[in-house]
């Protein structure tokens, strides 16, 4: 068990010592927000502003996803950590809590400012926070299924892009649906039961796909 | 050697194919503790991918490996324990310090110690240079701080591939010194290597050669 602490904490010195990956995917995720407040409108904007901020969180959190796995795969950590002690599922599950911590948090972070700068309804603050608390790690689960799936290959990170975001959009859809309190509580739900899910399955599947291109 | 006692480590009629085509058939090999085995061979001749076979990271088309005994496929988690594999690609992560890289690699594997791993970095003469970013060192020092990870945990055999590659001279002794060290504690050293690398006798030798199954280079 400590030995999953310690992928953890070297996953997080390395986020922590590139801070500029981090505040380069924080000032996607704001300028994305940003092009859609210019491009509808003060008028309309109020209404669309919890699926501004979603879409725009989305691509952003594609940005982060190249380096769960692209260095290690490139410096031969890889080959170590596939023959480490550590079954290389939890290694999986501990790359993803460090990577949601370096991205999903920061966005979660930045998400209620410009929410502020995007006139979204008082009412939905805190159903947007709950949506994206429980939406951005199944996004890192996901991505870093994609990205393991596109290791080695020539524009991974498009690839990655291609590959997942298709399958993010029922968090999108439940994301954005909690962001209204006339629906209450069951999108949260929702989105809880596919956090749960994806933590189930994910770290499997990305390790099967890390083993096959390890070689 | 030691006549009669089976084998620690062997290989038997091990095949590998890559790429659709066959690399090498027939490869076998027994290891007796204390043994360094050498492979040689022309460039594409499959040291590497015997070594990654050896690893337990790549299947052999063909043939069994055995530990005591026994089946690797059996258990490969405990096999990959039992085993230091340092490969063309050294594994150390640019960012980190040389010391911190040494340390998170030897308490992923543990039993990890900082002394361990700071005598380690000295052996390979890193000391002065442990608080340095490996993007910092250069292609030799970096060779030098893989190989200080066979020293900062303990494991039965060492798999090197090209470990000289980028080594000066007092690299190279310092290879050699581990390597005898190694051996001389019951350890099995298996070593692909065109810069020739000391090792006291006996040494036990696998020549891989250019496969028949090639298609040939030049059209007919």
């Amino acid at each position: 068990m400590t030995r999953f602490f310690v992928i953890i904490l070297r996953e997080l010195r390395i986020g922590l010592r590139h801070l500029s990956d981090i505040s380069a995917v924080l000032a996607f995720f704001a300028l994305v927000a940003t092009l859609f407040a210019f491009g509808v409108g003060p008028l309309a904007l109020g209404d669309l502003a919890g699926g501004v901020l979603w879409t725009a969180a989305l691509l952003a959190a594609m940005l982060s996803l190249d380096r769960l796995f692209q260095p290690d795969h490139d410096d031969g950590g890889l080959v170590l950590l596939v023959l480490s002690p550590v079954p290389l599922e939890l290694v999986v599950l501990a790359k993803v809590i460090a990577h949601w911590l370096t991205a999903g948090v920061p966005i979660l972070v930045l998400a209620p400012l410009l929410g502020f700068a995007l006139q979204l309804p008082e009412g939905s603050l805190s159903g947007l926070l709950t949506g994206m608390a429980l939406g951005t790690p199944i996004l890192s689960l996901l991505g870093a299924l994609g990205a393991a799936l596109v290791l080695g290959a020539r524009r991974a990170g498009v690839l990655t892009a291609l590959l997942i975001l298709p399958l993010v959009i029922p968090v999108l859809i439940f994301g954005v649906a909690a962001t209204d309190p006339a629906n209450g509580a069951a999108p949260v739900l929702f989105l809880a039961a596919m956090l749960l899910g994806a933590l189930a399955l994910c770290p499997w599947a990305t390790a099967a796909a890390l083993r096959q291109s390890v070689l | 050697m030691t006549a009669g006692a089976p084998p620690l480590f062997s290989g038997e009629d091990i095949a590998c194919q890559r790429g659709g085509h066959e690399l090498f058939r027939g490869v076998g090999f027994a290891l007796w503790p204390g043994d360094a085995l050498l492979l040689t061979g022309p460039n594409g001749s499959g040291k590497t991918s015997l070594l990654q076979v050896m690893a337990g990271l790549r299947p052999p088309s063909a043939g069994r490996l055995d530990w005591h005994g026994r089946d690797i496929r059996e258990d490969l988690a405990a096999h990959a324990g039992r085993l230091h594999h340092v490969g063309h690609r050294t594994g150390s992560r640019a960012i980190l310090t040389a010391e911190e890289d040494l340390l998170f690699w030897s308490r992923v594997r543990g039993p990890a110690s900082r002394q361990r791993c700071l005598l380690a970095l000295a052996r390979f003469d890193l000391l002065r240079l442990k608080d340095l970013p490996v993007q910092a060192l250069s292609s030799g020092q970096q060779r030098r701080l893989a190989l200080a990870r066979l020293l900062a945990t303990p494991a039965d055999i060492w798999l090197l591939d090209e470990p000289a590659v980028g080594l000066d001279r007092s690299g190279l002794a310092s290879l050699e010194a581990a390597v005898a060290r190694h051996r001389g504690s019951g350890g099995i050293a298996v070593i692909a290597s065109h810069t020739p690398v000391e090792l006291a006798e006996p040494v036990r030798g696998l020549a891989l050669e250019q496969s028949g199954e090639r298609v040939p280079e030049h059209g007919s």
